[in-house]
Order: C-alpha cells, then structure tokens, then sequence
C-alpha cells in the first residue's frame, strides 16, 4: 500500500527536480526571460522639454536618467524585473505636459513619473498624478510644489527649490559685493519664486532694491532692458532666468560692459548653458547649483556616478541637470528595490525612509513637504586654465544639508 | 522706478533704432523676395540659421569672422538658387499658398537636418576680438557689435538700392515684378531673374543669421522668432515694399525700446499689438499696393 502523503507536501524526487531546475534558471539566460514574461516592466514615464530653451538641459536630464535605469537592470532589478524609462516631450508648456502625462499614465501605463525643467510645467504634471494616485519625483526647480496647496502624498521634490538656492547666493554674494541690488527676471513662477528668495534673504544683509525688471520667457534681445539697468547703478545684477534666456542675457550684458561695473549673479548657473554659450559670455558670474562633477574629489558618490556616466557617454561629463535625473530616477527605483513591491503606498514608505548619497553627498526627503535636503552649491564660471571642455566652474562655497535653511512646514501650510 | 534722465530715455531711443536695424536686416530678404516673385518665404527663418551654421562651420575649418561675412551669404545664395530652380520654380502661377506650404513644410526639414548634422545643443558665437566692448556714443555706452551690424545694414540697403535702381537688371527685375507677360514678351527670360532675385534674398537671410550669432549663439530653432518678427516687419511696411520695411523695422524697433522702459512685461506683446493697430488703420501696410496678395 502507498504511503499517504499530505495534500500540498510534495515527494523528495518532486523537491529535488524543482530545486535543481530552478538552481539551472537563476544562473541561465533563460531566467530573464521567463520573469519578464510573468511580470511587466517597470515603466517611469518621463515628461522633459526636449525641444524649445531648456532643450539642452532636458537631453542629459534622459541620458542620465536613463544610466540610472542600466544601472537598476544590470543589478538584477526587482527581482528579475527590469526597469524602463518612457521619455516624452513636454516642449516646456504645461498644457503639452498635462497631455503627455496623462497620455503617460493612460496608455502607457507608467508605474511612476519623474521629469520636468519648469517651475510651472512640473505642477501641471504634478496635478494629473496626484489625481491619479502616482508617485512624481520632480527634478526642476519649484517653491509651489512644496506648498500644502501643491503637494499630496504622491508628490517628491528631488530638485533644489528657488528659496533654498536664492538663499545660499544671497548670503554669499550680499555679504561680499554691495548692498545695491538690480533684478532682471524671467516673468514666470521660477522668475517670481527666486527674487522673493533673494529679498528674503537680502533684509539680513539690508540690501537695497533698486528694481525688478521682468522679461517674458523665450527673449532673444536684451538691448533694450540693460541701458535701463545699467542707469540703476546696481553693485549686483541679480539675473533670474534660464536656459537659453541665461545664454542670451549674459552675452548681450558682457557686451554692453555691465560686469565692469556690477557683479552679475544667477540663483542658477546651467552647466548645459555655460557650454553652449562659451566662456566669454559666463565669464565671473555666480551662480548656485545643486551639482558639480568637480565635486568628485570629497564624495565617492560623486565620483562614482561621474565614472559609470563617463563609461555610458564616451567620456562626457554629467551636468547639473543630468545629476537630477539620475538623482530622480534612482531614488524611485531604490525604493522599489527596498519596498519590494511597486505599490504606491508601500514605495512612499520607502522613500520616506531613504537616506541616501547617490551622487553629490548624504540626502533624504524631508517627511512634511518630501523636499528633499541636500547641499546647494555656489559656483563661478571659469573662463581661464580650463582642463577639459566640462571644467567649467569652481566652486567656491557649500551651503551643508540643513532644513533650517527650507521655508519650515508651518510656513508651507502643513499640519504637524 | 528713479532714475529716469534725458540721457537715459536718449540711450533708449538710440538702442530702439539699433534694434530696429536688425529687424529690418531679418525682414529684407522676406520683402525682397514677396515684392518681386509673390512668394511667401516661410524658410526665410530657415535659411537666416543655415547661415549662422555655415558661419560655424567656416570658423572650424579654421577661417575667421571676416571670411564668413563674404562666404556665407555667397553659399547660403548658392542654396537659395537651387532650392528656387528645384523647388519653387515648378510652383510659379500656382496661387500664393503653393509655394507658401512648401517653403513652410522646406523650414521644417532644414532644421531636422541641422540638428542631425550639428546635434540640438547649438554652438557659442564669440564676437570678433576687435568688435568686442562697448563704446560712449555721447549719451552711454553701446556695444561696438551692435554699430557694426547697423553699418552693414545699411551697406546691405544701399548696395540692394543701387542694384535694384541704378542698374539694367534692376530695372528688368522691376519690371518682372509689375508685368512678368510683357517682360517675357519683350524677349526676357524671366525665370533666370526670378531665380536670382530668390538668391539674393536667401544670402541676406544667411547674412543676416551670421551677424545674429554673435548676439544670441548658435542653435537650430534660432530662426522661429525672427520669421515672426521679420513678418511683422514685412506686413507693417507693406508686404513686398523694401523702403517700407526698413521704416517698419525702425519703428518696431523703438516701440519695443520704449515699452521696455516703462512696461518691460509686454515689450514682446507691443510688437502685436503694433501690427494690429497698423492694420486697423492702414490694410495694406505703410507702403504697400493694395490687391497684392488677391
């Protein structure tokens, strides 16, 4: 008479075969396969503006992004399940966006979206996820999406926001340059957020505001605007645009010889457009950013993303923006790997317990407003003895990760 | 805001008439063209960054800022001309839309092509050594480029007024625009003026494009903006009118000048707001002929 066996046990033969087979699956090829079959891809859509004045930036925003996607497959991803970044472009107009996101979320299906390069075209995004209940990691400078009226439990801000960067070139550039301050700003939120920041910050310094002069966004010729700000007699031009705007503008104000009066600075400087406009325009500026590959020399972090993006990319060098979009896509992912799971709530989780150093020294996301705290930069555009084509800046002071230095939580609106 | 002088509103001024100068060098080319052939150039944006890019080029290869001034409107001409001979010609007596959607669809291709050949991130454009700085011109200082430029703007109108008035040809191309049927009855061959007048005006849009990059750098997009300009320009003055466009140019010039002093949010809006005023007043532009376009 057979034995009876237990329903659900299984005979030694039976185990032994399906360990066998399954020890032969994890070390073939054929493993992949069989998972990725099983389950699908783990989508992040990505909205940039690809075409129009942030073009630049927006292209390593992806390359980066991308490397942080080859790095996640290559360890295995989640359990055998790879990743894919969905690119689309938002060509730097909130409606486009709001379109491609929700076109992201509907068709393809996204489990999560990172990306953005505008202060308003991130919230237009942000309001179709929250809707939708999907984690958006934003990767562009905003001070709304930190605001309770902004934010959902779906919304992370991997980016530096305008108070945090206005705050760290304020404060080094009011203590050393004069107290008489002239503002040109792109007229829009970024524009708007960055010159609250630097009067914020400027009544510590007592600085006098000579002026706020606004341009539209997209402006090829400033001719007209620097005569005018040239009359003001300012120590410092505080300059708040970017993109093709910055290029533009600090070309046009080198020839009128503004900077042989006035010491030019820029909440921030693009990396992207300091190449593209050669060092003559950019020459003595400061700036904030929130990277640097020169940074390479204190953090391992930094060193490392700079090596694997130099091995992807034929030897060039990440960019500020790019350092974002590495930054943006590998903290979703290493929540994934973390939660185990793609699950909205429990990915949260994750990323509300990270801390980590993925390129530029020690973060986390703050747990009220998921900023997150890092260090901000202040650079100075380099125009002599340059080593290769990226060395572009010196960093000449670091704002440490404090939250003392963010709006705090009362102020933004959220409950405590 | 304080601050507000004689010599500052003077500066102003004289800035608003420099700005003008460069429009007025944007819209030539597109005036020139409509005026004697009725074509609408919608590449006219395409052909000005082609001659930026061709500028770019000619520096790699190691020539410098005044071979490009000679170089490039002569092989952005050389496009122009085969592009009219290929493209354009086959389209004459068509209607106005005709070669209006191909010059349109033709704006889209070279730009795709630019950014294949040269990438999207654009190139910087330094200004020549000896044209960099600026210099007091009695009421403030103004960049010494910007007074070249409008040198060889009005070096680009007089020689075009010259050719167009003071020679036989231009008096032929004069003629082609006011009758082609008689002009060919006459013994002329039309379609050899008609292909340089295109050439001619597509070397001012590559002209025009190279004196550009040193102002705002170097990228594909770079002539989305001025086409709208340039037709502002073009509309204002009169479409196909020259002396009207140089007028319109001037005045758009200093109404953005003068906006930007007092309301600088809407100095792109004035523009606009401008053409729409004129053509309340005036349909046909300061000097157009009126039916043109029927």
């Amino acid at each position: 008479m057979n034995k009876i066996t237990k329903p659900g046990s299984i005979s030694r033969r039976r185990l032994l075969t399906t360990v066998s087979a399954g020890a032969a699956l994890t070390v073939s090829p054929f493993r992949i396969n069989l998972l990725q079959a099983q389950e699908a891809t783990i989508k992040i859509g990505f909205p940039v503006p690809l075409t129009g004045p942030y073009g630049t930036e927006a292209q390593d925003q992806v390359r980066a992004g991308q490397l942080a996607i080859a790095q996640f497959n290559d360890a295995g991803g989640l359990g055998g399940r790879k990743a894919e970044l969905v690119v689309r472009d938002d060509k730097l107009n909130p409606g486009e966006a709001a379109t491609r996101t929700l076109e992201l979320v509907e068709k393809e299906k996204v489990n999560f979206v990172v990306g953005s390069l505008s202060a308003a075209v991130q919230l237009a995004i942000n309001n179709v996820t929250k809707e939708r209940g999907i984690i958006f990691n934003s990767i562009s400078q905003s001070d709304a999406i930190n605001e309770a009226a902004d934010f959902s439990k779906f919304t992370f801000h991997e980016a530096l926001n305008p108070h945090l960067t206005s705050g760290a070139v304020g404060r080094y550039a009011f203590s050393k340059f004069g107290k008489k301050v002239a503002f040109l700003t792109a007229d829009y939120a970024y524009g708007h957020e960055m010159v609250r920041g630097f009067l914020d910050v400027g009544k510590a310094f007592n600085i006098e505001n000579l002026g706020d002069i606004r341009h539209p966004l997209g402006t090829s010729d400033f001719s007209t605007l620097l005569p005018r700000i040239q009359a003001l007699k300012p120590d410092i031009l505080c300059i708040s645009n970017f993109g093709r705007d910055q290029q533009i503008v600090l070309k046009q104000a080198t020839d009128f010889g503004v900077k042989k009066t006035t010491q030019i600075i820029a909440p921030l400087l693009s990396h992207a457009s300091r190449v593209a406009a050669g060092p003559q325009a950019f020459e003595g500026v400061i700036g904030g950013c929130s990277f640097y590959w020169g940074i390479e020399d204190k953090f391992a972090s930094t060193k490392a993303f700079n090596d694997a993006f130099r091995k992807m990319y034929d030897g060039k060098l990440p960019t500020d923006y790019g350092a974002l979009g590495y930054g943006g896509v590998r903290t979703v992912l290493t929540a994934v790997k973390n939660a185990g799971s793609v699950d909205t709530d429990k990915v949260i989780a994750a990323m509300e317990a990270l801390k980590y150093d993925f390129y530029k020294g020690p973060q986390y996301y703050r747990k009220c407003d998921h900023q997150s705290v890092q260090s901000v930069l202040v650079i100075r555009s380099k125009s002599k003895d340059m080593k290769n084509e990226s060395d572009v800046f010196d960093v000449i002071n670091t704002d440490e990760p404090n939250e003392a230095n963010l709006r705090t939580c009362a102020e933004l609106g959220h409950k405590s | 805001m304080a601050g507000l002088s004689l010599d500052l509103i003077a500066l102003q001024l004289f800035a608003g008439l420099a700005l003008g100068a460069i429009y007025v060098l944007f819209a030539i080319g597109l005036s020139l063209i409509f005026g004697m052939l009725t074509v609408v150039n919608f590449a006219h944006g395409a052909f000005y960054m082609v001659g930026a890019y061709v500028g770019v080029y000619i520096l790699m290869l190691g020539g410098d800022f005044w071979i490009c001034l000679i170089a490039v409107p002569l092989l952005v001409g050389l496009f122009g001309v085969a592009v009219e001979r290929v493209l354009i010609r086959p389209l004459y007596g068509r209607g106005i839309d005709y070669p209006l959607l191909l010059t349109f669809g033709l704006s889209y291709v070279m730009v795709e092509f630019v950014r294949i050949a040269f990438g999207k991130t654009g190139f910087p454009f330094d200004t020549p050594e000896i044209l960099q700085g600026a210099v007091n011109i009695g009421v403030g200082y103004f960049p010494l480029y910007r007074l070249f430029v409008i040198g060889a703007t009005a070096t680009v109108l007089l020689a075009l007024w010259l050719f167009l008035e003071k020679t036989s040809f231009g008096l032929i191309i004069r003629a082609g625009a006011r009758d082609p049927q008689i002009v060919r009855v006459l013994g002329v061959d039309v379609a050899r003026v008609w292909l340089i007048v295109f050439g001619i005006g597509t070397a001012i849009a590559g002209f025009a494009g190279l004196l550009a990059a040193p102002l705002q750098g170097v990228i594909p997009e770079m002539g989305g903006t001025i086409l709208a300009e340039a037709f502002v320009v073009t509309v204002v003055g009169g479409m196909g009118s020259i002396g009207g466009a140089v007028l319109a140019g001037l005045l758009v010039g200093v109404v953005v000048s003068m906006t930007s002093l007092f309301a600088p949010e809407m100095a792109k809006v004035s523009i606009f707001a401008l053409m729409a005023v004129v053509l309340i007043i005036r349909p046909q532009g300061f000097f157009g002929r009126a039916g043109l376009m029927s």
